[in-house]
């Protein structure tokens, strides 16, 4: 199901306008705080009626401001979750989660016990929310917005709250939910390196306008997006199929650039993966490096290169399908005569793969 | 001590009690709503309403009374219009000592509500929209089970200032034994005439102890309710 998305409003100062399509799967609304990432979804869940605004999901139109349709927040079935949780204390947690589901005209139903299982989340079903810490918090109002049985599923930096201990705890659990369930997820964020992990595509928003609507993949290699991203986010990422696992315990991933070697990833051979390159781990040689201790070299050709205002560089690159990204100095761009179409070798420092960015694609 | 009041006194407590009750009773749904109205609505005469409900606090209590006699008397345009629809008559019977300690007592309810209703945080009424709840449906799942003890209190306390309530009473449906004599007019009639301090007496020591009961349970419901509702 596609959800298509308009909303325009003028708020004091700041003019939202935006437009995009989210394709199945997790879709980043991604941008600084007050870029308008909020708005638009408010605008989705019906908690604030824009100036002007269109929302499709699939074939259901849930707003349509010049047809004059616009159908209240309780109607949309669209499930949210917030940022702080927004449990109701006064309910246990499997009231919590059996909350929406009552409104939907779902009674039980083996719904129930397979989100429960998904989320971890089965001991704490008689607790109150009062004694819950934040990650279960978080947990408890993914799977009671999963079980309204949503149309969409809007998570409004839903784990901005958290330490980094609590967001590695959640992460996992989101991403099982985009890949195990059908329901689209808008997703809002300002954190690169969650919108790597969890993204399908990545709508860039700057100042209420939408930039662009990429894949992710494209998005993140790119020059451009890259400095929306911060430069030391900045990064490419690359599908591989996991191919062999060595005895000296590194795993063989194949990718459409050449085979990479990690150590050792804990997954079947044909397993899915997607690996995050950070431009700043990249190493360009115009020569085929001999008597380096980097396992992972790949052949490329510069696609693009941008020069900053600094002393820094980006450099676009061409490996197989792939697009990678590598931050250099601009004297080294010189010094080695880089211009779009010259061949060279990208190495990747092998600690820049790093073991969190690994996530199932 | 019960058997040591006359039948007069113990008629006067007895009607008290019952037209208190059925004051606050009968008061308790509108006030959740006039409450609730001023605590999430913005609107035109917003400021209008918050004064009306506030003028029975402000105004001398014998000024209300008599504007209840105007209004609610049986030739008053809504008292005659009551009586000839429903047959409901309030001046000078019990149903008008109730109407006219409901009107006093509103006020204390309503803000005590209000209060309640403040401290309840709109995300949480949000949510459960976009959870598929209608507004009827947020109120009565989310809102009144949060705001419980601040209707809890609001109720103890209009049930006390039923208890108390006088001028206006005394005004609207006078001071009719057996009719209208509720416990401070009872007192008040008491202590006009000769040999009657020791009625009053009497009667001084039941309203405390009616005080005193009556807050002391609202201390103890207003805390099971806000241990079960805190969320541990």
């Amino acid at each position: 199901m596609t959800l298509s998305v308009s909303v325009h409003h003028r708020f004091p100062g700041i003019g939202i306008e935006v437009d995009f399509d989210a394709p199945p799967g997790v879709t980043a609304l991604f941008g600084r705080s007050g870029s308008g990432k909020t708005t638009v979804i408010n605008a989705v869940a019906g908690l604030l009626r824009p100036d002007r605004g269109r929302v499709v999901a699939g074939d259901t139109v849930l707003l349509d401001t010049g047809a004059g349709r616009v159908l209240p927040p309780h109607r949309r079935r669209v499930g949210y979750v917030f940022q702080e949780g927004r449990l109701f204390p006064h309910l246990t947690v499997r009231q919590n989660l059996l909350y929406g589901r009552w409104f939907a005209g779902l009674r039980g139903g083996d719904g129930f016990g397979r989100v429960v299982e998904m989320l971890g989340i089965g001991p704490l079903l008689a607790r109150r929310p009062g004694a819950l810490s934040g990650g279960e918090k978080q947990r408890v109002a993914i799977g009671r917005a999963l079980l309204s049985e949503p149309r969409i599923l809007l998570m409004d930096e839903p784990l901005a709250a958290l330490d980094e201990d609590r967001k590695a705890e959640i992460l996992p659990y989101v991403e099982r939910l985009r890949d195990e369930t059908e329901v689209p997820i808008l997703y809002v964020s300002h954190s690169p390196a969650e919108v790597a992990r969890l993204a399908t595509t990545v709508v860039l928003l700057e100042a209420g306008r939408a930039v662009r609507a990429l894949p992710v993949a494209e998005l993140l290699s790119d020059p451009d997006a890259g400095r929306a991203f911060g430069l030391r986010e900045a990064g490419a990422l690359l599908p591989v199929v996991v191919a062999e696992q060595a005895a000296d315990g590194l795993t063989r991933l194949d990718s459409s650039a050449g085979p990479l070697w990690l150590p050792r990833i804990e997954a079947a051979p044909g397993a899915r993966l997607r690996l995050r390159i950070h431009a700043q781990d990249v190493i360009l040689s115009r020569t085929r490096p001999e008597g380096l201790s980097a396992l992972n070299i790949l052949p490329a050709a510069v696609a693009d290169l941008r020069l900053g205002d600094g002393p820094g560089a980006l450099v676009q690159l061409h490996a197989g399908d792939e697009r990678i990204l590598a931050r250099i100095t601009r004297r080294s761009a010189e010094t080695l005569g880089l211009a779009e179409g010259a061949e060279c070798f990208a190495i990747l420092k092998s600690v820049a793969v790093a073991k969190g960015d690994i996530g199932a694609g | 001590m019960f058997e040591a009041l006359s039948p007069a006194e113990w008629r006067a407590v007895m009607l008290s009690l019952r037209v208190s009750f059925w004051a606050t009773l009968l008061s308790l749904p509108l006030g959740v709503y006039v409450a609730w109205v001023l605590a999430r609505k913005r609107f035109w005469g917003h400021s209008l309403l918050n004064g009306l409900v506030h003028l029975p606090l402000i105004l001398p209590p014998v000024v209300t009374g008599y504007l209840l006699l105007l209004g609610f008397g049986r030739r008053g345009p809504i008292g005659g219009f009551l009586e000839q629809t429903f047959g409901l008559v309030f001046a000078f019977r019990w149903t008008g000592a109730a109407l006219a300690a409901a009107v006093m007592a509103f006020p204390l309810m309503v803000r005590a509500i209000r209060l309640a209703i403040e401290a309840v945080d709109p995300k949480l009424e949000q949510a459960a929209g976009t959870l598929g709840a209608s507004r009827l449906w947020v109120f009565a799942t989310v809102t009144l089970p949060l705001i419980l003890p601040g209707v809890v209190a609001g109720a103890i306390l209009a049930f006390a200032k039923a208890m108390g309530e006088f001028g206006a009473t005394i005004t609207f449906v006078s001071n009719i034994p057996g009719q209208t004599q509720t416990l401070p007019t009872a007192i008040y009639a008491f202590l006009q005439v000769p040999g009657g301090e020791a009625s009053a007496a009497r009667l001084v020591l039941i309203a405390i102890a009616v005080a005193m009961t009556a807050l002391i349970a609202s201390e103890f419901v207003g805390r099971a309710v806000a241990r079960r509702i805190s969320g541990q």
